[in-house]
C-alpha cells in the first residue's frame, strides 16, 4: 500500500485510512448501535456489576465488610427457606410458561390459518388488556378470585358450592392463573409469527402424502413453528421467575417467590450482600433453565421426525 | 368464444393401454360469477404422459389441484382408477404431486423427505429403506440422502420433490409446472430424464406446464386450454400442425394466419381461394364451422421455404423481404405478399444463408398445401 502511493505525506495516509475506517461496515454499525449500546452499559450491566460484587461481601449493620467471602452463597444455596423460595419460583414460572404457550398456541394458529383478511384485527384486539395497568389486571384476579369474588358468588349461584372456597386466592395457583393470563399475548406474538412463516404448499404436501390434518399438523406445522414456542417459553419464563408484584397481591403466605425475599433483603432486612447472592443465584439458574428449554424442545423436535 | 370443438379421438399408441385412467365429466368450478373451469370433460389414459397447457388463468392448475383433492368443482365429477373422488380428501386419493415450489420439508433430510409418506404406512423389515433407496437411484440422487434440503440446488430439490411422490407409488403423479424455476439447459435436461422416468415406471403423468415446448416434447397427448375451457385435445404433431382455432395455433409457436373463401366444401375437405396462395385444396377440420364463405387458413414460418436462385417448386409464392432477425442457428424473414393484408413470417435455417438476404430483396417463397390448415377464428 506504501509503495503505491509513494511520496505522499504520512498524515493524508493517516486520514484516508481514517475515511475508510469511518466508511466501513462494521464500525457504522458500531456507530449506531453505541447510544443505546451505553445505556445498556451504564443502567444494566453496571448495576449488575456491584450486585455480584455485594454478593461477595458482608453486611455488619450499618456498614459493609469489603472482604471476599462465600458466606452469603453458602446460605442463599443451602438455608431452606431460601432453597424452597427458588424451587417455588422456578415450578410457577416453568408452569406459567407450559400453560401460556399451550394456550397461545390455538389461538395464534387460529388468527395464522383462519384470519383470512383480518389478522391485523385480531391481533389489536389481543393488545386489548395492555390498555391498562398492570396492577389493575392482577387487581381484577384479586376481584375475581376473592373469597366474595366473581367465581365464588357464580359458583355458589349456580349450587355447586356451598359456601366460598378459600382455596381459590392467596395461593401459588392464583399466582400461575395471574401470570399466565398477563402473559399470554407475550406468548401469542412471537408463536403466530413463526406460523406465519409456515409454507402453506408443505401443509398440503404433507397432505398430499397422507397424512390427516392432525399428522400433517404434528410433523410438519408444529415442527417448523417451534423456534416461536421457544421464544415464547423463553419470553413468559424468564421474567416470571423474577416477579413480586403478582405474588404480593394474589400469591398470600403460599405463593411468596424468590424475588419477594430478595426485596426484603434490600429493603427491610437491610441485607444487601445476601438480597445480592440470591440475585445472581437466581440469574444463573435462570439461565440454565432457559439453555435446557431450548435443548429440551430442540430435542421434541427431533424425536417428531 | 363462439364455438367449442369437441375432444378429438385420440391417435392410437401401442405403448399404452387403452383403458382409462381419470375421468373428468363436465367439471366446472366457480368463484363468484368467475368460471375458473367451465364444463371441462376429459379422459387420461392409463399410463399416458398427458399434459394440460395454457396461458395463465386458463385453469389447467384449478383442474389439476381438483384431481389431486385440494379443490373441489362447483358441478361435475371425477374419477381416478374408476374411483369417484368425490368426498374423498386428497390424503386418500391415489394421486401424488410435484409441488411448482417443490414444498420440500425445510426440517428434514433427503431421506426423510422421501421417506415421509411411507413413514405412517409401518413398512417392514427394511422396506421402506429400500424403497427410498429404489426412488432416489430413479432421480439420480444416490449417495445424497443424508443432505439438508436446505443445501440442495433448484435441480436437486425438483428431484426430491419427484422421488418423494414416486416412491408413494401413485396412479397419478401429478405435476405442477414443475420445470418452470430451472434455467434453460437443467429444463431441457429434465424434460428429457422426466419423459424416460415416466416411460420407465408406466405411471399416468398429469403435467400442468405453459410452456408449449415443455408439452409438445414430453407429452402422449394435451389438452390446450383457454380461459377456463378446453379447446383441443390431441397429440403434440396433430396439435401443432393441425390447431383447431387461431388460438390454439398462435399458443403453440408461430403461426401465418390467411384469409381465404370457400369455394367448395365436402366431407372430408375444402376447396378455398386465398389472395396470396390461390386455389388450395385442404383438410376439413373435425370442428369445422362454416361461418359464411370465409375461413382461415394457417401456415408454420419453417413450412415456408427460400427458394434460391433459379429453383422452383410446384407450389410458390413471391414477395419482398421486409424485416430480418437473426435468431443463431435460424433466421426470421418478414415477408410481404401482394395481395396478403399481413406479411408472412419465414423461418429458415441458416444453413444456405438466409442470415444474409438483404431486407428490400425480392423473394420466392415455396411451400406444401398440405402444410396450409383450415381452422375455426
Amino acid at each position: 500500500m506504501t509503495a503505491t502511493v509513494e511520496g505522499s505525506p504520512p498524515l493524508r495516509m493517516t486520514r484516508a485510512r481514517r475515511n475508510a475506517l469511518l466508511q466501513s461496515e462494521p464500525v457504522q454499525g458500531f456507530a449506531l448501535i453505541s447510544p443505546t449500546f451505553l445505556y445498556a452499559l451504564v443502567l444494566l450491566v453496571l448495576p449488575i456489576l456491584v450486585v455480584i460484587a455485594h454478593s461477595f461481601w458482608t453486611q455488619h449493620y450499618l456498614t459493609i465488610d469489603r472482604t471476599f467471602t462465600l458466606e452469603n452463597y453458602r446460605v442463599a444455596l443451602t438455608e431452606p427457606i431460601y432453597r424452597d423460595l427458588l424451587w417455588r419460583s422456578l415450578y410457577i414460572s416453568l408452569t406459567v410458561s407450559l400453560f401460556t404457550v399451550i394456550l397461545a398456541y390455538p389461538i395464534a394458529y387460529f388468527i395464522s390459518f383462519h384470519g383470512g383478511r383480518h389478522k391485523s384485527l385480531w391481533l389489536f384486539l389481543i393488545t386489548i388488556p395492555f390498555w391498562t395497568s398492570y396492577l389493575l389486571r392482577v387487581m381484577s384476579w384479586k376481584v375475581i378470585l376473592g373469597y366474595n369474588g366473581v367465581l365464588n358468588s357464580g359458583l355458589i349461584g349456580l349450587g355447586f358450592i356451598d359456601e366460598p372456597s378459600t382455596a381459590l386466592l392467596y395461593n401459588s395457583s392464583a399466582v400461575i392463573i395471574t401470570l399466565t393470563h398477563a402473559w399470554a399475548a407475550f406468548a401469542i406474538l412471537p408463536i403466530f409469527v413463526s406460523l406465519e412463516k409456515v409454507d402453506r404448499t408443505l401443509v398440503e404436501a404433507a397432505t398430499d402424502l397422507g397424512d390427516g390434518p392432525l399428522r400433517s399438523f404434528l410433523r410438519v406445522t408444529l415442527p417448523l413453528s417451534a423456534p416461536g414456542v421457544i421464544s415464547a417459553a423463553l419470553i413468559v419464563m424468564i421474567p416470571t421467575v423474577g416477579d413480586y408484584v403478582t405474588p404480593k397481591l394474589v400469591g398470600g403466605k403460599d405463593g411468596v417467590m424468590i424475588a419477594n425475599a430478595i426485596q426484603a433483603q434490600f429493603g427491610k432486612a437491610a441485607n444487601w450482600p445476601l438480597g445480592a447472592a440470591l440475585s445472581v443465584t437466581t440469574m444463573l439458574i435462570v439461565t440454565l433453565m432457559a439453555g435446557a428449554t431450548v435443548l429440551i424442545i430442540r430435542a421434541l423436535q427431533r424425536l417428531a421426525r | 368464444m363462439p364455438e367449442q370443438p369437441p375432444i378429438e379421438r385420440p391417435q392410437s399408441d401401442p405403448a399404452q393401454s387403452d383403458r382409462s385412467m381419470i375421468e373428468i365429466r363436465n367439471v366446472t368450478r366457480s368463484y363468484g360469477s368467475f368460471k375458473a373451469l367451465d364444463d371441462a370433460s376429459l379422459t387420461i389414459k392409463e399410463g399416458e404422459f398427458f399434459s394440460l397447457l395454457g396461458p395463465s388463468g386458463c385453469g389447467k392448475t384449478t383442474l389439476l389441484r381438483m384431481i389431486a383433492g385440494f379443490d373441489n368443482p362447483t358441478s361435475g365429477s371425477i374419477a381416478v382408477g374408476g374411483q369417484p373422488m368425490e368426498g374423498i380428501p386428497a390424503n386418500r386419493r391415489p394421486t401424488n404431486m410435484v409441488f411448482q415450489s417443490y414444498a420440500i420439508f425445510p426440517h428434514l433430510n433427503v431421506e426423510q423427505n422421501v421417506a415421509y409418506g411411507l413413514k405412517r404406512l409401518r413398512l417392514q423389515g427394511g422396506e421402506e429403506k429400500r424403497r427410498v433407496e429404489e426412488a432416489l437411484a430413479q432421480v439420480s440422487l444416490t449417495g445424497l440422502g443424508k443432505r439438508l434440503a436446505t443445501e440442495l440446488s433448484g435441480g436437486q430439490r425438483q428431484r426430491v420433490a419427484l422421488a418423494r411422490a414416486l416412491v408413494m407409488r401413485p396412479k397419478v403423479l401429478l405435476l405442477d409446472e414443475p420445470l418452470s424455476a430451472l434455467d434453460k439447459k437443467l429444463r431441457e435436461q429434465m424434460q428429457v430424464e422426466l419423459r424416460r422416468l415416466q416411460q420407465a415406471v408406466g405411471i399416468t403423468f398429469v403435467l400442468v406446464t405453459h410452456d408449449q415446448y415443455e408439452a409438445l416434447a414430453m407429452s402422449d397427448r394435451i389438452a390446450v386450454m383457454f380461459g377456463g375451457r378446453i379447446a383441443q385435445v390431441a397429440s403434440p404433431k396433430e396439435i401443432y400442425q393441425r390447431p383447431v382455432n387461431r388460438q390454439v395455433a398462435d399458443f403453440l409457436g408461430g403461426m401465418n394466419f390467411v384469409k381465404a373463401e370457400i369455394v367448395e366444401e365436402n366431407g372430408a375437405s375444402l376447396i378455398v381461394d386465398t389472395l396470396g396462395f390461390g386455389r388450395v385444396k385442404t383438410d376439413k377440420p373435425k370442428a369445422f364451422m362454416r361461418n359464411g364463405g370465409a375461413a382461415t387458413l394457417g401456415i408454420r414460418p419453417e413450412r415456408l421455404r427460400v427458394l434460391w436462385d433459379n429453383a422452383t417448386a410446384k407450389f410458390e409464392v413471391a414477395g419482398k423481404v421486409v424485416e430480418r432477425h437473426y435468431f443463431g442457428e435460424i433466421t426470421h424473414l418478414i415477408v410481404e405478399i401482394p395481395g396478403l393484408e399481413k406479411p408472412l413470417s419465414v423461418t429458415e435455417t441458416n444453413d444456405f444463408g438466409a442470415d444474409d438476404i438483404p431486407v428490400g430483396t425480392p423473394i420466392r417463397l415455396a411451400y406444401d398445401p398440405e402444410a396450409l390448415v383450415a381452422m375455426g377464428d
